[in-house]
């Protein structure tokens, strides 16, 4: 029973982190720059939402399509706002990063006045906690719509960036932002798309772990922020697959470790692991070498 | 020559005092026996500014509203009943902080520079008291935290009292009053590893329960910020506790509460100081049956002037007390203790009166400082039932 249990706290959990990665990977794939905002709009998500049935009474799933529609305009925002700016001038990708360090500072401190600094949840009882009975583990239904969510929306982005003209588009200017803007393809909406998707991405992340974990405050995206970095640094920069992979493994590194070694070992291990994966293959475990990548 | 003018007047105040203290009524009144200890003050007079800090507006304002009226009905008793000498009273100065530690800070310099205050009430927060406390300290004034349970916050000057009790010093009587009543034998142990509050609550926790015989059959760690729990609460629950005790900050209770429940987990938990709260209990509704934390007190004790404190809080703000509103209001009587037995306006002075205070029974027990001015006074067990904390050992009935 422990083990099995252990098992299914490693699945839950790597949905929580792939979730998180998925924009994160989405941005990187695209503008090669990562976006340290990405956690903040997470939380900008969550909040959203949960104000959406605190004030306005909306149910769930409505309250959850809001929180990424918000979240993915923000995230918009954040992309005319702090990173267009630095890019038409030619600024180099560090200028970027840091440029998204300071949005996510300013994004948490606007949570921080907006929604006050204490611990918030959904009402009890909006969402299924107990246990779904009849099954040799605990597992409850909103765990299962986490995964669910998860591997959808991986799907999805997979599809809409191999299978569609707008995807062929990002892939473009992923590839060179120049050419595909000498081709005809206006770059400046390209990255406007890629920054709503990831925000939205981010949003529908921030909603489902604050249902799942009954606990939202305005950091709540720092700690998962490092976690989604390690999970997309091992799975390949820029690689939505490479995002969930990674995701899942990270999340059964630490839960193994908890169940066969000491908790007290958990990140020690999980960061041994990546040096050492990184030493080995430093483009990720299905990343692909940097003049490659589309 | 001032000196045998006090001694004199201080004398003839002795020979009136007796009929004063016996004009109260038979019911146990607050600061009856420090009105025996101390004779009425006779080289005070007039209106004597005491100054009050609270966070009245901002995040964690709920606290602070309660603290000031907690403070307020001291006061008023103080001076209806004239503790201080007829014709005296307590001057008090409310100041908000706003949750702010700027805000502690310009209110405490206005207290002190500008009112003349001979003490200080508060600040509600920890981090309040760290930025705040200084300057109070700086000036001479006694300042006499009645919300700060972090570590160190008297070790910021000899000026620097709380009447609050420190984690620390109420998990011992938690995990004593929980091995004892519920008969643990076997415990689980999870704690954050990565802050100092939390390993420090875990270091008592741990040699409280070894101290009593309990076996350790499991322990484990996060780190703080932390949300999920599974891992951890799978091996501890795996290795079959009687209770499972965990030292954790308030943000991480409500889901280390919930996900000990959805793993199928139906024994007790045991917290620390982070547990006690009303949104703890209303966020995890009914999973936080059976969770067991300390207090310095609860609002169903039978103490007799905790009984009365709660009938007068409750006439005077149509609410019942909470415990912040109980360490205020018993704060307040301590500094009005320390003047009268002072018998002087003197900063310095009060100041000595305070950290001598005789043993004084308030509705948080009987109460004392101990030399590094923290307090001491005894910690209440409570058990959580449907949403509200009660005794785990009703004072009725002696423990079984």
């Amino acid at each position: 029973m422990n083990l099995t249990q252990q098992i299914v706290n490693a699945i839950w959990l790597g949905s929580v982190y792939s979730l998180f990665a998925l924009g994160y990977a989405l941005v990187f794939s695209v503008l090669g720059v990562l976006n340290l905002a990405h956690s903040a709009v997470f939380t900008w998500g969550a909040f959203i939402a949960l104000t959406a049935v605190l004030s306005f009474s909306m149910p769930i799933p409505i309250a959850a399509l809001i929180g990424m529609l918000g979240a993915g305009i923000i995230s918009f925002l954040l992309e005319k706002i702090a990173f267009q700016p630095l890019r038409k001038r030619g600024a180099p990708r560090i200028s970027q990063l840091i440029s998204s360090i300071g949005a996510a500072i300013f994004l948490v401190a606007l949570a921080e006045r907006v929604f006050t600094t204490s611990v918030q949840r959904f009402p009890l009882g909006s969402i299924p906690d107990d246990p779904i009975p009849g099954l040799p583990f605990s597992v409850t239904p909103i765990q299962v719509i986490v995964l669910v969510a998860a591997i959808g929306l991986m799907l999805l982005l997979q599809a809409l960036i191999q299978r569609t003209k707008l995807g062929m588009r990002m892939r473009a200017v992923a590839y060179n932002a120049r050419t595909a803007s000498l081709l005809g393809v206006n770059v400046s909406r390209i990255y406007g798309i890629t920054f709503f998707l990831a925000g939205a991405l981010a949003g529908a992340a921030g909603t489902l772990f604050g249902l799942a974990y009954n606990s939202m405050d305005p950091s709540m995206g720092e700690a998962i922020a490092l976690k989604g970095l390690t999970v997309i640094v091992l799975g390949g920069l820029g690689n939505i697959k490479g995002a969930v992979l990674g995701g899942f493994i990270v999340a059964a590194i630490e839960v193994f470790s908890i169940a066969f070694l000491r908790s007290n070992f958990r990140d020690a291990i999980v960061y041994l692991l990546l040096f050492l994966i990184l030493l080995v293959r430093p483009q990720g475990l299905i990343g692909q070498k940097e003049e490659v990548r589309a | 020559m001032l000196r045998k003018t006090a001694a004199l007047l201080g004398l003839s105040a002795l020979l009136i005092t007796p009929t004063l203290a016996f004009a109260q009524d038979d019911a146990p009144t607050m600061g009856s026996d420090i009105a025996e200890a101390c004779p009425a003050p006779a080289n005070i007079s007039g209106a004597i500014p005491v100054g009050a800090i609270f966070t009245i507006s901002g995040a964690a304002s709920v606290y602070g509203g309660s603290q000031q009226a907690a403070v307020q009905l001291a006061v008023d008793q103080i001076n209806d009943w004239g503790f201080l000498g007829d014709g005296n009273s307590i001057n008090i100065l409310f100041e908000d902080s706003a949750s702010e530690n700027e805000q502690a800070i310009a209110a405490m310099t206005k207290l002190v520079d500008e009112d003349q205050v001979v003490a200080v009430i508060g600040p509600t927060l920890s981090r309040e008291a760290f930025s705040a406390d200084p300057v109070a300290q700086d000036a001479g004034v006694v300042v006499l935290g009645v919300s700060n349970t972090a570590n160190g916050i008297t070790d910021m000057g000899d000026f620097v009292f709380r009447n609050s009790l420190p984690e620390a010093s109420v998990i011992p009587g938690t995990v004593a009053d929980s091995v004892s009543e519920l008969g643990i034998t076997s415990a689980g142990l999870l704690y954050g590893n990565d802050d100092d509050f939390t390993v420090s609550g875990y270091e008592v926790m741990l040699s409280e329960l070894s101290d009593a015989g309990v076996s350790i059959v499991g322990e484990e760690t996060f780190a703080a910020g932390d949300t999920d729990f599974n891992a951890q609460l799978t091996n501890l629950i795996g290795a079959n506790p009687d209770a499972i005790f965990v030292s954790a900050l308030a943000a991480e209770a409500t889901p280390i509460i919930q996900q000990a429940r959805s793993l199928g987990y139906t024994g007790p938990i045991v917290g620390g100081n982070g547990f006690n709260s009303p949104a703890v209990l209303s966020q995890t509704g009914e999973d936080s049956n059976g969770l067991i934390v300390g207090a310095a007190w609860n609002g169903s004790s039978t103490n007799p002037l905790s009984t009365a404190f709660v009938e007068a809080f409750s006439e005077a703000t149509g609410n019942p007390p909470d415990q912040f509103a109980a360490q205020a209001y018993t704060g307040a009587w301590l500094i009005a203790s320390a003047i009268r037995c002072a018998d002087s306006t003197d900063r310095a002075a009060i100041r000595d009166s305070l950290a001598s205070l005789p043993e004084i029974e308030t509705p948080l027990g009987l109460f004392t400082f101990d030399e590094d001015r923290n307090p001491v006074h005894p910690s209440i067990t409570q058990v959580a039932q449907d949403g509200v904390f009660l005794p785990l050992i009703s004072e009725e009935e002696p423990a079984s």
